[in-house]
């Protein structure tokens, strides 16, 4: 039975696993205490379950316990790691690394550093979505703190080479954060082999709650320290002042466990639904897969259908709830730049769905997708002008259009 | 974005999807928006010795709004005189189709294909261009 609208936007926010959910719940009520009160039980208890969901997180990315900062999500971890090492390491450099096809949380960030004084070089993409590693060792400078590079892209699902970024940082004596919020419950994540110094993560793109993330901070070889930017009671080895979030943090670990224990699994599972999907889409006429198809993670796929305008489609596409990469909210609409950024011309970005699967997905919703999307892009294109001259063999590139 | 319910309508019933004959001199053909904006419309109407417009067509690339917007336009279009079709108001639409402001652009640029159309048929039947009144974009 198909219930509707079929969920294919889990790059935005997955559901809450029933039993992630289960293990929250007595930190609402009974067990309600604070993870900082030292006097008593309720306390005790809180402090207990902090300390497990560490250990919990700490196994899925082969970190210590110690090393989990509890944040309120991966926009905050972007923040605290970004602003924190530029002013923890303002005697060493004041430049930064980083990727145009970033997230806003890293972007903007990134924007603010260059307000208050630092540098940031923003390294361009292939086609592919891939960084260039011989760019980004030419872009070190003397001065640069910090390399920030995503590890799997939210739009594309293009995974970056972090093993290799990090042996350059680590050649260059640089830190090395990266935005791992797509990947980290998705593929295995492995700090230490992947050399990652840094690395925020949140709970709601794995099957855990909203509010709730991480920020993995190195303590050895080398020891890293971020200037906290929050003030209050130094909570997190005073990196992150706050009262713990207990049940989100408690629904955190569970989902990291259930990550570690299902991944295998489930990577098999979505990456062959994934590319069925994509297999079956890609039939349609003038369609193109966006970004990498080797170097990229298992639930994702971006698609470009030429000649249909994305919002459009998506209002074709009710029964399924999916992302498009263009934003027609405004006289001047602004087509992704993620997509822009691998090259894309502006029609082709406005006419991309994004679709990512979960670990709820089943065989019977990708078959009504594919359907689904198959109609609309037909009936589209039936009304399309564009579609019409493209058709006649007309170069649209020859036409002047209006300057709107 | 919630849709009204007419726009959904438009969407799901387009009236008077389709092509006319561009090289008759009857038919004047408007082309206006652009593919890195998010939408094309082309309007075509057809127009009898009367002044009257007999058909009226369209195609668009762009989203609901602009699909609803071009879809009432044709259909307000077909039995007016010319001079009567000049007169239709982008605001019109926006008020026919219950528009909210992010989307007023998609009236606009049907109002901008109905007068584009017009002089394309004005220009190919030796009559003098009219002045575009206003500039949207």
């Amino acid at each position: 039975m198909l219930t509707f609208p079929i969920y294919l936007d889990n790059n935005a926010t997955t559901p809450l696993d029933p039993r992630v959910l289960e293990a929250m719940m007595p930190y609402f009520t009974g067990k309600f205490g604070n993870a900082a009160s030292r006097n008593h039980a309720f306390g005790w208890h809180a402090e207990e379950a902090v300390d497990y969901a560490r250990e919990q997180i700490a196994s899925l990315i082969n970190c210590s316990p110690k090393e989990i900062i509890f944040t309120s999500g991966a926009t905050e971890s972007d923040n605290l790691a970004i602003k924190g090492v530029f002013e923890m390491y303002a005697s060493k450099g004041n430049h930064i690394i980083t990727t145009t096809t970033e997230h806003k949380a890293v972007l903007d960030t990134c924007k603010h550093i260059e307000k208050i004084g630092g540098k940031v070089t923003y390294l361009p993409v292939n086609a592919e979505g891939l960084i260039d590693l011989q760019q980004l060792e030419e872009a070190i400078t003397d001065k640069t703190i910090l390399i920030s590079i995503m590890y799997g892209n939210n739009e594309v699902g293009v995974i970056q080479p972090i093993r290799e970024i990090s042996a350059i940082a680590k050649k260059r004596g640089v830190l090395f954060f990266t935005d791992a919020t797509q990947a980290v419950g998705k593929i295995p994540v492995d700090v230490e082999a992947d050399g990652i110094d840094l690395m925020a993560f949140s709970g709601h793109k794995m099957y855990g709650p909203k509010g709730v993330g991480a920020l993995y901070v190195r303590r050895k070889n080398p020891r890293v320290k971020v200037t906290a930017q929050m003030d209050g009671g130094g909570h997190e080895r005073g990196m992150r002042s706050g009262t713990l979030n207990v049940p989100g943090i408690v629904g955190l670990g569970k989902a990291c466990e259930i990550a570690k224990q299902d991944m295998e699994k489930d990577t098999a599972r979505l990456s062959a639904m994934r590319d069925r999907l994509e297999k079956e889409l890609l039939t349609i006429e003038e369609s193109y897969v966006n970004g990498s198809r080797e170097h990229r993670l298992p639930h994702v796929t971006n698609i470009s259908f030429k000649y249909v305008e994305g919002e459009g489609l998506m209002m074709g596409v009710k029964d399924i709830a999916v992302s498009s990469g263009s934003a027609c909210t405004s006289a001047s609409l602004e087509p992704s730049y993620v997509l822009k950024a691998l090259g894309l011309s502006d029609d082709l970005a406005h006419s991309s769905l994004r679709f990512g699967l979960s670990r709820f997905t089943t065989e019977e919703e990708i078959d009504f997708a594919i359907n689904h999307v198959k109609e609309a892009v037909a009936k589209l294109r039936e009304m399309s002008p564009l579609w019409e001259m493209f058709k006649e063999g007309i170069d649209l590139n020859s036409i002047e259009w209006a300057d709107h | 974005m919630a849709y009204s319910d007419k726009v959904i309508d438009h969407y799901n019933n387009p009236r008077n999807v389709g092509t006319l004959d561009k090289a008759k001199n009857s038919v004047g053909t408007g082309l206006v928006g652009a593919p890195e904006c998010g939408d094309v419309m082309r309007l075509q109407i057809e127009v009898d010795e009367n002044q009257i417009i007999t058909d009226a067509k369209f195609k668009t690339f762009g989203c609901g709004s602009a699909i609803a917007s071009s879809s009432l336009a044709t259909e307000w279009l077909k039995g007016k005189s010319v001079d009567e079709a000049l007169a239709i108001d982008n605001m019109d639409i926006v008020e026919e189709l219950a528009l909210p402001p992010v989307k007023i652009h998609c009236s606009v640029l049907a109002e901008d294909a109905i007068k584009s159309a017009i002089n394309d048929y004005r220009v190919k039947n030796g009559l003098p261009a009219l002045e575009m009144p206003k500039s949207h974009h």
